[in-house]
């Protein structure tokens, strides 16, 4: 399978990376060139082989559900880059 | 007094506990080498004030008696670590000045145990990459270099500047991580002993995520013995990254000069590429007949689906990365650029602050994911993943305990001379360790030989799940026999 240049152009929305159109031509041969490379894949017999989920057979471990944490607002907003007391900024985006 | 630096972490222990030297002297040593390598660009961040602190604090402790296992030890931290206060970037743009509120669990081990941060390490940007050249600082010089020739080679990647750094004793030890290669890869290229825990050995938490199913850190060390040393502080259970696993943490030096006899190490045919240099074969020969010679037992073993670790990883890793680094959207911290509309500041940000190589793999791995193609290439991938990990399954099952391999297909290449043209190009240096990641198994790279150009050549030792312990005594097998690789200063 191979990307043209529409689909390029959805994946970096998809993705929210703003691509000019100058970029397109070299982002789809880079990209060909990794789905090129993944194509043997297909040759491979997976019929009722389980896709790996965990790597480390392990139960999945569940938190006791307490509160543990908090009244640190100010960390969580001390490396945002526009801020208005504990709120982020972001341009309007409800009319 | 000899030279601080030159010394291992095992022996400076000694010479601290045994007051020859303090944990200042030494720590300044160190501060005073890196200022001399700045042309390496090990470093992204040099803190001499808090190294300093650290030391002196720690000197206290020392001198009441009240010392930790790595008590004023001098290390280096590469930058995909949260360091509280000091800035974390992951050698990204998007990270900007970002400065961590709180410190990773590894980092805040290696600090309970007595080390010293001397600074944070240049690495590939988020990870990606196996020269270390996709860093927003730039690249890191390699400290080898050919014989009789002045090229600066690439260290590796993507813990190139640990790597460096350890090599070029700026520091007796570094953090380090792993999701295809990127501590055993750099450690080859270095003549350091590098090693990849199993998957759940170390916490995750506090470390920027690439693939967070491939993903594990470990240390990059001047000998097998300190790699020893290190992992035993930075291991164990954390209850805030659910996937640690909640073992005991042996005390991995006292497998080191441990006896190898009756081990039985599998040669898997597979690792035998076409084209590969005569040398990878022949070190691989070399490193295969020392652990028999140590008592070891040599079987042929046979990894039917090694060639598909790679392009299964290539879906599996960028999937995963695409998902991780949606975090990273310009309004919650590192890089804004303006927009006319939230999606506008998203885009903006996310072109401007990604380099290219985290670009083609955000925007592969979203691919993969999108309706339609998700069965076609991740479900596909995670399946072959399952294979890939049962041929070693199967091949522990007959009783093999450890699997003797070349760390990488060639030794240190010169910068920009790879990669350019087909990202692929780059990929192909992970071949004999990215099976490792995909198979969540320990792994180790340790110094064997050096090429026909004077260049350091490591082969790799893949264990059991949590059976380090094995790894690190057939390691210092190979290093005993080998010896010690130290380049020439040019720096």
């Amino acid at each position: 399978m191979s990307v043209d240049a529409a689909t390029v152009r959805r994946i970096a929305h998809l993705a929210r990376i703003a691509v000019s159109e100058g970029e397109v031509p070299h982002l789809q041969g880079e990209l060909n060139a990794m789905l090129a490379f993944v194509e043997q894949l297909s040759e491979v017999d997976v019929e009722g082989v389980e896709p790996m989920t965990s790597v480390t057979p392990m139960q999945m471990k569940k938190r006791q559900d307490l509160v543990n944490d908090g009244e640190i607002a100010d960390d969580i907003v001390a490396n945002a880059p526009a801020t208005e007391g504990h709120f982020y900024l972001v341009p309007k985006v409800v009319e | 007094m000899t030279d601080l630096t030159s010394l291992t972490l095992a022996e400076a222990r000694k010479g601290l506990a045994a007051k020859t030297f303090t944990s200042l002297e030494l720590t300044d040593a160190h501060l005073n080498a890196i200022e001399a390598a700045r042309v390496l660009n090990a470093f992204v961040m040099e803190t001499p004030d808090r190294a300093r602190d650290m030391a002196k604090a720690v000197d206290e402790k020392i001198a009441k008696g009240d010392a930790g296992p790595l008590a004023g030890i001098p290390l280096g931290i590469k930058d995909l670590f949260a360091t509280k206060g000091v800035r974390t970037t992951a050698c990204s743009k998007i990270l900007g000045n970002f400065v961590p509120t709180y410190e990773s669990t590894i980092t805040s081990q290696l600090w309970r145990d007595g080390a010293v941060m001397l600074g944070k390490l240049n690495n590939d940007e988020f990870a990606m990459g196996s020269a270390n050249e996709t860093s927003c600082f730039g690249p890191v010089g390699n400290p080898w270099r050919r014989d009789g020739s002045n090229t600066t080679l690439v260290p590796g990647g993507s813990s190139g500047g640990s790597a460096s750094a350890v090599a070029a004793l700026l520091c007796m030890g570094a953090t380090a991580t792993d999701t295809g290669g990127s501590i055993r890869q750099p450690a080859a290229f270095t003549a350091t002993v590098g090693i990849k825990p199993t998957y759940g050995r170390c916490s995750r938490w506090g470390i920027v995520a690439f693939a967070s199913s491939l993903d594990q850190a470990g240390p990059i060390a001047r000998s097998t013995r300190d790699a020893a040393i290190l992992l035993r502080s930075m291991a164990g259970h954390d209850p805030k990254d659910t996937t640690s696993v909640d073992m005991p943490v042996p005390d991995y030096e006292a497998a080191i000069g441990k006896s190898v006899k009756g081990i039985r190490i599998g040669i898997p045919k597979e690792y035998r590429l076409d084209g590969m240099p005569a040398e990878i074969e022949k070190l691989w020969s070399e490193g295969a007949a020392w652990l028999k010679a140590a008592g070891a037992e040599l079987v042929e073993v046979s990894l039917p689906h090694t060639k598909y670790a790679l392009p299964a990883y290539y879906i599996v890793a960028p999937a995963e990365a695409s998902s991780n680094l949606a975090r990273y959207d310009g309004v919650r911290f590192g890089l804004r650029e303006q927009g006319r509309n939230i999606n506008e500041l998203y885009e903006n940000t996310r072109a401007e602050g990604f380099g290219a190589e985290v670009k083609r793999r955000v925007m592969i791995g979203t691919y993969v994911l999108s309706a339609g193609y998700y069965d076609a290439y991740y479900l596909r991938a995670q399946k072959v993943r399952t294979l890939i990990k049962k041929d070693f399954e199967d091949c522990f099952a007959k009783g093999v305990d450890a699997i003797l391999t070349p760390a990488t297909p060639s030794a240190a290449f010169g910068i920009g001379e790879k990669g350019g043209a087909d990202p692929v190009e780059m990929y192909l240096n992970d071949i004999f360790t990215v099976t490792v990641n995909m198979a969540g198994l320990p792994g180790i790279a340790v110094p064997a030989g050096k090429d026909a150009q004077g260049l350091p050549l490591g082969l790799q030792l893949i264990g059991r799940p949590f059976d380090e312990e094995t790894l690190f005594s057939l390691g210092e097998v190979i290093e005993q026999a080998a010896g010690r690789f130290t380049p020439a200063k040019w720096w």
